[in-house]
């Protein structure tokens, strides 16, 4: 196993920046993709006539569609060194937190930023932990969810990565 | 739906209507076209086994949202669901039944809101827990509607 680090000076020098902004509107057409394959077939999130019943007075956006919004690679103008793709790396899990409810039709910005980075020795190999913040602000500009999730890469002899290139 | 669930139903150790999620190829597929995350490792078995797993497994995400599945279930309409999170501990094979569960763990209020915290996880065919986690949620009270 490769005793050095595999962190480089860039993959540091990335830490605390802004890695994308994705801007959004929700469509029926999306929600309606998300449900079908989640098998998630609450009325409070595609039957208009039977939301408008509940206190909210609405369909909602169900909260596991928002963690959908953030796969997308760089943005242009943002940079991206090929090591913090998600291309490739594994989801270590993450949390996220719901602060207002968010409508179809609703404009949602989410911004990914990278906050931290460290580096583990496992059974397969050497590996990376990148750790992300993903913010969501609607088009009134109010935080209406956040997410903190952690990605991990596996570097060891004889893995080939996504872009099928063989790690030596 | 069923019954609303109000803060007064809730006791701790209380456990979670459970979601069970069979899983195939299409499935995988689908959740590829609704996220936008098209990884091989989710549906292309040789792909996987170079990356050093046995077969296609779950996506990751698609497990999180059927945790959030199971807790927006579980609250119903008028409960809210406040914050998520797992931890990817182990993988779910293609092919195999992947089981949400969970149960109550604290109840109290907070600035006249009634929240109710539990530990959730999915688990595998073999019963072991592949993404253990933590779910909040805001319930409505009798006492006090919202």
């Amino acid at each position: 196993m490769n005793e050095e680090s595999l962190i480089t000076e860039e993959m540091r020098k990335a830490v605390g920046g802004l890695l994308n902004i994705c801007i959004t509107k929700i469509e029926r057409s999306k929600i309606k993709m998300f449900v079908e394959a989640t098998g998630d077939l609450n009325p409070l999130f595609q039957d208009e006539e039977y939301a408008r019943k509940s206190s909210y007075g609405g369909t909602k956006v169900p909260p596991g569609y928002l963690i959908t919004m953030q796969m997308e690679g760089g943005s242009p103008g943002f940079y991206m060194p090929d090591q913090l793709s998600l291309k490739g790396a594994i989801d270590a899990g993450g949390e996220w937190e719901f602060f207002q409810a968010v409508r179809p039709g609703d404009v949602i910005i989410v911004d990914r930023k990278h906050v931290d980075l460290y580096e583990k020795k496992g059974k397969l190999g050497n590996m990376v932990f990148n750790v992300f913040e993903t913010t969501y602000r609607n088009q009134r500009g109010e935080i209406v969810a956040k997410g903190r999730w952690t990605t991990i890469r596996i570097l060891a002899p004889g893995v080939k990565d996504y872009e099928g290139r063989k790690i030596e | 739906m069923p019954k609303e669930l109000t803060y007064e139903d809730i006791e701790i150790g209380m456990e979670l209507l459970p979601l069970v999620k069979e899983t195939s190829s299409r499935m995988s597929a689908e959740w590829a076209g609704a996220s936008g995350d098209y990884d091989p490792i989710h549906y292309d078995n040789e792909y996987a086994r170079l990356r050093r797993f046995p077969s296609a497994i779950v996506n990751g995400r698609l497990k999180v949202a059927w945790l959030i599945q199971m807790m927006t279930n579980w609250i119903g309409d008028e409960g809210v669901l406040r914050k998520l999170g797992c931890q990817h501990r182990g993988v779910d094979i293609i092919g195999q039944p992947v089981k949400c569960k969970g149960r109550v763990t604290k109840k109290y209020v907070h600035d006249g809101e009634h929240l109710v915290e539990c530990e959730i996880w999915t688990e595998n065919p073999k019963g072991e827990k592949t993404a253990p986690g933590e779910a909040t949620v805001v319930l409505p009270s009798r006492t006090s509607r919202k």
